[in-house]
């Protein structure tokens, strides 16, 4: 596809100066052309197609729309998010796209503002919060349950009792992610703890990999990531640790050391919503998804992980799915010791959307 | 202590190996008075084609080799454009760049998702066993041994060889330089080329050695902090060594830091490599009388025989 490729240049103005990024902002554009079923979808993605991480999984499940559904849908890859991201939403509206999925937090406000120029659009911004007009829907993942459930696995099998916690940036979806597995990790094995090392990017693999050397000389014997590449993973595997994998299957890069990956799993969300412009019923939702609907799945459990800690982490699973288990029951007390809840309480959607603030059992400061 | 001190330092080596080598290769291009900004390009070149060549013909010196090749083919084309045909350096630097980006990715395709153990480490027989030292400077792959190699080297080249005399000669003015009869577009021709070669073993160091994987983009930025690295390092090779591993270090510092738990934001923390390097090689390079010494006054300037 020729449009795979023509976007490169914004993914060469996040390392430049803004005074040459500016020269470079004119060129992004889709190739489009008609197709038999007459309905055009658009992806804007964040990262690139390969990244094996959040932008790969996107674009399996836009794969998987073209071929269940045989619309045309075209996609641009390595936006940055601001002011490229609202060009190239503009571009996708104006190009004939009906429906058009923007694939990251930061898209929001570019999102909401070209909807309200295109009512005739159907707009779908991930992880985001603001639908402000009738066109834009939100979805998004409960990524919090799959962390539940690796915790439950780190908990069992940490002989250390320090697992490591690689994170990109700190807002409310990474801490949520972060103490979601450190309850999970402390029902097990209330004596551990979670150290958790801020790396300001979502992609580097070098540093991401470094970041898991750190953990690992410090003492932890098993990596959770909040990060997209398999770097960690590599490391795991070479200093003879456990690791688990991020969005996809990353059990090809460890085969000794990863224990499962959270899989996002966008498919039939998107063929769901694709449908429902075709029949004419769609109508602005927010959607929180998980376990239950299949949009958080796993890959197999690797050959480390014992038979009593998979029934364990396939209880939880289980849990989830049917609601008896909620990884944000109480009783739950914060970093300091103090109760935020006890007892029979379970925290809403609200708090956990909000989310700022270590639970116990989680080393080191929060960055403010 | 000392047992995270060993395996911090050389995880510091590591990460601070690409660096020397894309940064030297691009000080020798503009000691020529060539500025090349593709270095980000040529590494992922470099990256993708010695990940290719090492998974097929499982030979690391063949995967080493082609890195080397394709960053060099790059600045090639670079050369021709900017010294062939006096296109303006900045912007086909710039092109170069945008086009490694988008040929790596497209010749990657296939790849991502590829395992590949990594190279191995060649432990120095009896000097490896010396405590501390041994497992720091003895114990690592041979693009790491090869980075002190090429600092000496290119240190060498240029204060105490004729050669480089007559590159640092080009590159501060090539009018007179071409006057006493020296071929300048030859010289940068080589200049380039070298500083490709350099930057395409760094993009194979990260796919091979690093983090040995291809995905797009793996350099991360990598080819732009060498560029600044020369010019805070006021093109002395000593000192961009310096300045790598000074980079590479408190990266790594940080993160231990943060492991550790210490009560600094991590934004500042992500910062503090950028900011440390920058004010450290200001600082012992402000004389401003070797500055204009060591920097190459014709950088950036075309050149004709005819003009």
């Amino acid at each position: 596809m020729i449009s795979r490729k023509l976007n490169l240049l914004t993914t060469v103005t996040r390392k430049m100066p803004a005074m040459l990024a500016a020269l470079l902002i004119a060129v992004t554009g889709t190739s489009v052309h008609a197709d038999g079923h007459g309905m055009k979808v658009g992806f804007i993605y964040v990262g690139p197609t390969g990244d094996h991480g959040w932008t790969y999984r996107h674009d399996i499940g836009r794969q998987s729309l073209e071929s269940e559904l045989g619309v045309e849908a075209t996609f641009v890859e390595s936006v940055p998010e601001g002011a490229d991201a609202e060009r190239v939403i503009r571009q996708l509206a104006t190009s004939g796209h009906k429906l058009i999925f923007t694939t990251s937090f930061g898209y929001m406000n570019p999102t909401n503002k070209v909807a309200k120029e295109f009512p005739d659009v159907k707009f779908e911004h991930a992880t985001g919060y603001k639908r402000e007009s009738d066109n834009v829907s939100t979805y998004s993942a409960r990524f919090y349950e799959g962390r539940a459930v690796i915790g439950t696995i780190a908990g069992h099998m940490t002989r250390t009792g320090v697992v490591g916690y690689i994170a990109s940036f700190p807002i409310p979806e990474v801490i949520r992610g972060i103490n979601s597995f450190t309850l999970a990790m402390r029902k097990v094995n209330p004596d551990a703890v979670v150290r958790v090392v801020w790396v300001n990017t979502w992609y580097d693999p070098g540093k991401e990999g470094d970041a898991a050397k750190a953990l690992i000389d410090q003492g932890a014997d098993i990596i959770a990531q909040h990060t997209d590449s398999p770097a960690a993973l590599q490391v795991a595997e070479d200093r003879g640790v456990f690791a688990f994998g991020q969005a996809s299957d990353m059990s090809k890069f460890a085969p000794n050391a990863h224990l499962t990956s959270i899989v996002n799993n966008w498919d039939p969300y998107y063929i769901e919503r694709a449908k429902a412009v075709m029949g004419g019923t769609w109508a602005s939702v927010d959607t929180w998804n998980g376990i239950r609907e299949g949009m958080v799945s796993f890959s197999p459990y690797g050959d480390a992980v014992p038979a009593d800690v998979r029934a364990a982490a396939d209880a939880v699973k289980e849990g989830i799915a049917s609601g008896s288990i909620h990884p944000f029951d109480g009783p739950l007390n914060n970093q300091a010791g103090e109760q935020v809840i006890g007892s029979g309480e379970r925290l809403g959607d609200g708090d956990l959307l909000g989310m700022n603030y270590y639970v116990e059992g989680v080393e080191g400061d929060l960055p403010g | 202590m000392v047992d995270i001190l060993i395996p911090a330092i050389i995880t510091i080596i590591t990460a601070s190996t690409p660096l020397v080598y894309a940064a030297l290769g691009e000080m020798i291009a503009e000691k020529s008075g060539v500025l090349n900004l593709g270095v980000e390009g040529m590494m992922l070149m470099g990256a993708v084609t010695g990940f290719i060549a090492v998974t097929q013909t499982s030979s690391v010196m063949i995967g080493i080799l082609a890195a080397m090749l394709a960053g060099a083919g790059m600045s090639f084309i670079f050369a021709v454009l900017v010294l062939g045909l006096q296109a303006t350096q900045v912007a086909t630097g710039l092109a170069l760049t945008i086009f490694g980006i988008g040929l790596s990715a497209l010749i990657g395709q296939g790849l991502v998702g590829v395992a590949y153990e990594g190279i191995p480490k060649l432990s120095i027989p009896l000097l490896s066993d010396i405590p501390f030292i041994g497992p720091i400077l003895f114990e690592h792959d041979i693009l790491v041994y090869g980075s002190f190699v090429i600092t000496v080297v290119v240190s060498w080249f240029l204060r105490k060889t004729r050669a480089g005399l007559i590159l640092r000669a080009v590159g501060d003015s090539h009018h007179a330089a071409h006057a006493i009869g020296y071929p300048v577009i030859r010289i940068r021709y080589m200049a380039i080329l070298f500083g490709g070669a350099m930057a395409g073993i760094a993009g194979g160091y990260l796919s091979l050695a690093y983090s040995p994987l291809w995905i797009e983009n793996m350099s991360a930025g990598r080819g732009w902090i060498a560029l600044a690295l020369v010019v805070f390092a006021t093109w002395r090779p000593a000192r961009v060594f310096f300045g790598a591993y000074l980079f590479g270090g408190i990266t790594i510092l940080q993160l231990h830091a943060q492991a550790m738990g210490a009560g600094v934001p991590s934004q500042v923390m992500s910062m503090l490599p950028y900011l440390a390097t920058i004010m450290v090689l200001v600082l012992i390079s402000r004389d401003q009388k070797k500055i204009k010494m060591n920097s190459p006054a014709c950088i950036g300037q075309p050149f004709h025989p005819s003009s």
